[in-house]
């Protein structure tokens, strides 16, 4: 019963979170604004990933690949065939969840856990940049660029440069992304997912059967990332094998979890402010800084060093993610 | 599943499946792979010697990653980054110092163990108890801090060492080696070949120090049973810091030895770092010799593949045997079923 009132609960803050951040364009806009759209597409990515990674328990190290796979059919299908990206959107994520099947089945079928497991994962993600990099009916290296669609701007899904419209999109896929994982978590089978991560054994003594359950959080998982590729393609216009499936690609998905607070429903989105505000914020430093820092003028490698140290420090003194040891903090006052 | 009573697996059937697919393929194509590999016989031997002369570095820098995982049980993924770090230690000595790139082994492989057992030291050593996750993640962010800081220094402008004996030749006693030598009709350039025969000594010397001192036999006794090993009075933090140190002493110097030819940027070492997951995953995590087997496999599968399916990333037959290794033989190669 308390496990139930809480995602109630969940489900009251999301709705009034989504309340607070509708007006924010009104206040944000240019470079602020990009920084709460990406915000907004990392803590999606990270909300998505922590599904699979935090609640299921199931490590994934390659994400990218399902990403790449949603970003990849939204540009095949908006640039060959002239549809809308929403169509993509769906494509990519139905994609994404059978190859994230795919490669669950087998992982799971011989066994492979922990770093064994991160390691497939990374190993499939990898295989696939690879592939693209070669396949020439994708471009090969070269990647898509976007071509300007006409029609209404809701069906393309483009907007001009800086309108506000792309953060109600990405407001309103991550408040979906929510509402998928909160109910499932909520639900039966979110119960089994769990009873899975803490011990498989009993559970699967106790007729839960781990496959089909932990198979449904990957899928699951896979999907909504793919949702999160297909917006990345149209809101960047661009993308390439390196962009969709790099291993780059996969950590910047973990991390929001990791360093929110993996296994919590709000963590990742937590996570995704902190990271995308240092991230964006360095980057802003380092193209201007003030006076007395202007030796970091142009000096590349600050922004991603900070990151690096963000992880490290995160790992150290706050194993459970900066919302994960908050919460534990206040239950324990 | 039994059969005559005989307890059959689901992993060796698939084992006998692909068997028996490859012996299909064989039988459908094999006569005409062999003439096709009669006509490029030079591309072959050439594939071969490249192969071989890389794989020897694959397997230095594993042999470093193997000790750590096998002894700490750490996945290091700062492993790519600590070779960078060599590199650019050796290239500053030789741009600025004046030392030769193989004299510079003498300072960047001691400054490498010092840095790693500082690393285990200060860092890892407060995580050791937490979930592998955490361990890998707090390496992967190591190693963003560390190639990005070098990125920050030396910009991401490749750098090159030139090879000394290129023109001279190596003097050796009577005689002098002129480069590249010829082998069966291939090209193989002396610096491969050094690096190749370097990292046999060092895994020699490792394998030696492993084996034979009483200080590899603490470390063994670590990787084998911690509890135990402190129960004897082994210092297990210690060894721990030392092991770690060793890894990244190894990987230093496989980071010199390639210096001679191959252009460094602070990404360098990424390449390497994912080969030897897979050259580890391949000999069994924690094999010493494994590593060292594993490395010239994977270099002979990448350069093979390579030669028979051009227009295919080379890597991308690596990462074939990754997933087939970590399907069907987690173990590895030579390890057995735990």
């Amino acid at each position: 019963m308390e496990v139930l009132r809480r995602f109630d609960r969940d489900l009251l803050v999301l709705a009034a979170g989504v309340l607070v951040l509708i007006p924010v364009p009104l206040f944000l806009s240019g470079f602020l604004l990009e920084v709460a759209i990406q915000t907004l597409l990392f803590g999606l990515l990270g909300v998505a990933w922590n599904l699979m990674g935090g609640f299921a328990g199931q490590f994934s190290f390659g994400h990218a690949a399902f990403f790449g796979i949603g970003a990849y059919a939204t540009a095949v299908v908006v640039t060959d065939y002239g549809l809308s990206p929403w169509i993509g959107m769906l494509l990519g994520a139905a994609l994404a969840a059978a190859f994230g099947v795919l490669v669950g089945f087998l992982s799971f079928r011989y066994g492979l856990k922990g770093v064994f497991f991160a390691l497939a994962t990374f190993a499939f993600a990898e295989m696939l940049r690879l592939i693209f990099r070669s396949l020439e009916a994708v471009n090969a290296a070269r990647g898509f660029n976007i071509p300007i669609q006409s029609g209404n701007p809701w069906l393309t899904l483009q907007f001009p440069q800086g309108s506000p419209n792309y953060y109600y999109v990405i407001l309103a896929l991550l408040a979906l992304t929510l509402l998928v994982v909160i109910l499932l978590m909520r639900s039966r089978a979110g119960t089994f997912i769990l009873s899975i991560r803490e011990n498989e054994d009993a559970a699967a003594a106790l007729g839960v059967n781990p496959m089909r359950y932990k198979l449904l959080a990957v899928a699951v998982s896979a999907a909504l990332t793919a949702i999160g590729g297909a917006f990345y393609v149209q809101y960047f216009f661009f993308i390439d094998p390196d962009l969709a499936f790099g291993a780059g690609v996969s950590i910047q998905i973990l991390l929001p979890a990791i360093v929110g607070g993996i296994g919590t429903i709000w963590g990742p989105v937590v996570g995704a402010l902190i990271i995308i505000v240092l991230g964006q914020g360095s980057t802003a430093l380092v193209r201007t800084p003030p006076p007395f820092l202007d030796v970091l003028q142009g000096v590349s490698g600050l922004d991603v060093a900070i990151y690096g140290a963000l992880i490290v420090l995160v790992v150290l003194f706050l194993p459970r993610g900066v919302f994960g040891t908050l919460r534990e903090r206040l239950r324990a006052a | 599943m039994t059969v005559k009573g005989l307890k059959v697996s689901g992993r060796s059937l698939a084992l006998l499946g692909l068997g028996i697919a490859a012996l299909a393929l064989l039988l459908v194509w094999g006569g005409e792979a062999l003439a096709w590999a009669q006509d490029n016989r030079v591309v072959l031997v050439q594939a071969v010697v490249t192969g071989l002369l890389l794989g020897g570095v694959y397997s230095l820098v594993s042999m470093g990653l193997t000790l750590i995982f096998g002894v700490l049980d750490i996945l290091n993924f700062a492993h790519g980054a600590f070779m960078a770090l060599a590199m650019y230690a050796s290239f500053v000595l030789v741009r600025n110092a004046g030392f030769g790139p193989y004299l510079s082994l003498l300072i960047s492989v001691p400054l490498l163990f010092f840095i790693g057992a500082l690393v285990q030291r200060v860092l890892l050593d407060r995580v050791m108890d937490q979930p592998h996750e955490n361990q890998l993640l707090l390496t992967f962010g190591l190693a963003l801090l560390i190639e990005n800081v070098l990125l920050m220094v030396f910009t991401a402008t490749p750098r090159t060492v030139e090879f000394p004996y290129a023109q001279t030749g190596i003097p050796l006693g009577i005689t002098t080696i002129q480069g590249p030598l010829n082998v069966f009709g291939a090209v193989a350039d002396l610096p491969r070949v050094i690096a190749f025969l370097g990292s046999l000594v060092i895994a020699g010397g490792l394998f030696y120090l492993l084996q034979r001192t009483s200080l590899g036999t603490a470390i063994r006794a670590v990787a084998e049973n911690p509890d135990g090993a402190a129960m004897v009075g082994i210092d297990v933090r210690r060894m721990h810091v030392i092991t770690f140190g060793l890894g990244t002493a190894c990987v230093a110097a496989a980071g010199t030895l390639v210096l001679p030819f191959l252009s460094l940027q602070p990404t360098t070492g990424e390449q390497f770092n994912v080969i030897a997951f897979v050259v580890v995953v391949l000999g069994g995590l924690g094999n010493v010799v494994g590593a060292l087997v594993g490395g010239i496999l994977i270099g002979l599968v990448q350069e093979l593949g390579g030669a028979f399916v051009p227009g295919v990333d080379k890597l991308f037959f690596v990462f074939v045997v990754f997933v087939l290794t970590l399907l069907l033989r987690p173990q590895g190669l030579f390890g057995r079923k735990s």
